[in-house]
């Protein structure tokens, strides 16, 4: 267990001050999420060009330093990407916070990469885990245009 | 017994978490077991073990005998007319379930309407949604005041010709509120109202009486008592346990069974159906055996003057906020960090192996009501001494250093 690999001072500064936090205007696609063990609960909103290109994404909520820090993030690394390659980071970041020591796409830079990668240390933290992927979740959501509230306690 | 060195009773208390002492204060959630209640259970598996009231062998006759002599301990430590008005159930939520269900099936209908409190547990709340669902009843909510406490007159203000049943949580597991139980009895009598007291955490908490309380029903969860997991128990005055339908079909509660249909047992049986929780029962004599032997009122000055000094050191540490300020409080403290979310300090605060509860701890429609998502919640225990509380404030402080809080 090591605390300040949870708590780096990058998780502390977007879990304090969260990037795009807000609602985007003309937003054409969104998904809510929640968290029942802890109540927390983020909507994520995007815009969707006809190339399907993010051009805006953001999210509303509340939650944890952990919880907030990982949307925070990932709304700043996915600006600008194309759905598919979205769904690839997700997949991949998914994957790197339960088991896989790294993350491996090719769409992200390396500096994007380590940024990501501070989020790491939640895999110590069993019960916290979720806190850092309902926003991913959410984000596959609002893609896929569900329209039911994603539920942390659907997924492992 | 001596009440200082009472955590060497509970062999929980030898292990590290984390390379640290255990700092146990999540009673609320569920309490720590004393080795005799372990032993009890280990022992009757080991040397006693039988199903009980079926067969005439010894081990079957020595077990029924146990398990009877438990319901009779419990009844004499509630103060209880009759051991039959002692129910066991797998937890107090069934006992919760099993009278909105069977007092709900006979006695309401649409319009009906059951009084709660914006403090209640969501055991306490939802079992009754279901009868808004299937039988259109209406439930109302007595309001909770700014000291987290709810007040006789907020539950009177709620009282029309249509409420059939007050239920009612004896202490709140977030502000710690006592709830004046016997005067909310007397004035629900008054107008003819049966009154259930969820008695969680009261149970463990305070002295019991419930000819004194002169509540109807009293859902009592045993492994908040220092008892196993897996048992609960509804103490119900036997004018309701009669009148009432059976809730679970199945073995043991049955009269006679025919083709064409069926009696039921006598009290208790008629509510105990199938196999119970045997040796959770049995242990359970120990439980209470364990807190006669200390006294509950040597127990209750200890946890008082736990949440007092508490609250002393936590009033002193800027930024913490006591949620609630009640006038009669057990043994709970819920708080709030400013700028940091419950969940944090929950795992900053294990990591020196301070085992305290973050979220909304089961109650939604009080977290609501204060306009928090969640809150972090102490709760003590017969175990727990002020060094415990001294780490808390310690942990807290470290949780404040790594968030950078001054």
């Amino acid at each position: 267990m090591n605390l300040k690999e949870l708590y780096q001072e990058i998780i502390l500064d977007h879990g304090k001050n969260p990037h795009n936090l807000k609602k985007i205007e003309n937003f054409n696609k969104d998904a809510k999420g929640y968290n029942p063990l802890c109540g927390d609960k983020v909507h994520v909103y995007l815009k969707l060009d006809e190339n399907k290109n993010i051009n805006d994404i953001s999210f509303e909520g509340s939650g944890c330093a952990i919880s907030m820090a990982s949307a925070s993030i990932m709304t700043d690394l996915l600006k600008n990407k194309k759905e598919k390659e979205v769904k690839e980071v997700v997949k991949d970041f998914l994957e790197m916070i339960k088991e896989k020591p790294e993350l491996s796409t090719k769409i992200l830079l390396e500096d994007e990469k380590t940024k990501l990668m501070c989020l790491s240390g939640v895999k110590q933290y069993p019960m916290r885990v979720k806190c850092a992927t309902l926003s991913w979740h959410t984000l596959t959501s609002a893609m896929d245009g569900k329209k039911e509230e994603i539920n942390t306690e659907k997924f492992d | 017994m001596n009440i200082d060195n009472i955590k060497k009773e509970f062999p929980i208390f030898n292990n590290k978490v984390h390379n640290n002492d255990l700092v146990y204060l999540d009673s609320a959630n569920s309490s720590q077991k004393p080795q005799v209640v372990i032993d009890r259970i280990y022992d009757f598996y080991t040397k006693e073990f039988s199903n009980v009231g079926r067969s005439v062998h010894y081990l079957a006759v020595a077990a029924t005998n146990l398990y009877e002599n438990t319901r009779v301990s419990v009844q004499k430590y509630i103060n209880a007319k009759d051991k039959n008005e002692i129910v066991f159930t797998k937890g107090a939520t069934e006992a919760i379930n099993l009278v909105a269900n069977t007092f709900g099936q006979k006695y309401l209908k649409e319009g009906d309407e059951v009084l709660i409190t914006e403090l209640e547990h969501h055991s306490n709340y939802v079992p009754w949604h279901y009868l808004r669902k299937s039988k259109g009843i209406k439930i109302e909510f007595a309001d909770v005041n700014e000291d987290g406490e709810v007040a006789l007159e907020s539950i009177e203000k709620k009282i029309t010709s249509k409420t059939k049943i007050i239920a009612v949580t004896h202490l709140s597991n977030v502000t710690g509120a006592i709830l004046p139980i016997k005067e909310i009895t007397k004035l629900a009598h008054s107008k003819e109202i049966p009154v259930l007291v969820d008695g969680c955490q009261g149970a463990p908490h305070l002295k019991l009486d419930m000819q004194d309380l002169d509540c109807d029903f009293y859902a009592i969860s045993c492994h908040k008592m220092y008892g196993p997991t897996g048992l609960g128990i509804l103490y119900a005055k036997k004018k309701w346990l009669e009148q009432l339908p059976p809730y679970q079909g199945g073995g043991g509660m049955i009269k006679e069974v025919k083709k064409e249909d069926i009696s039921y047992g006598e009290l208790p049986n008629k509510y105990e159906a199938g196999t119970m929780a045997t040796a959770q029962v049995v242990g359970f004599d120990q439980s209470i055996k364990f807190i006669e032997k200390i006294g509950i009122e040597n127990i209750i000055k200890h946890e008082k003057e736990l949440m007092e000094y508490g609250q002393q050191v936590l009033r002193k540490n800027n930024s913490v906020k006591i949620i609630g300020n009640p006038k009669e409080k057990g043994a709970v403290i819920s708080f709030t960090i400013e700028g940091v979310h419950p969940h944090d300090v929950a795992t900053i605060l294990d990591e020196d192996g301070v085992a305290v509860r973050a979220g909304h701890h089961c109650c939604q429609i009080l977290h609501e009501k204060l306009g928090l998502s969640g809150t972090t919640r102490a709760s003590f225990g017969v175990y727990n001494n002020k060094n415990d509380i001294d780490q808390l404030n310690n942990s807290i402080n470290k949780c404040k250093k790594i968030f950078n809080l001054k």
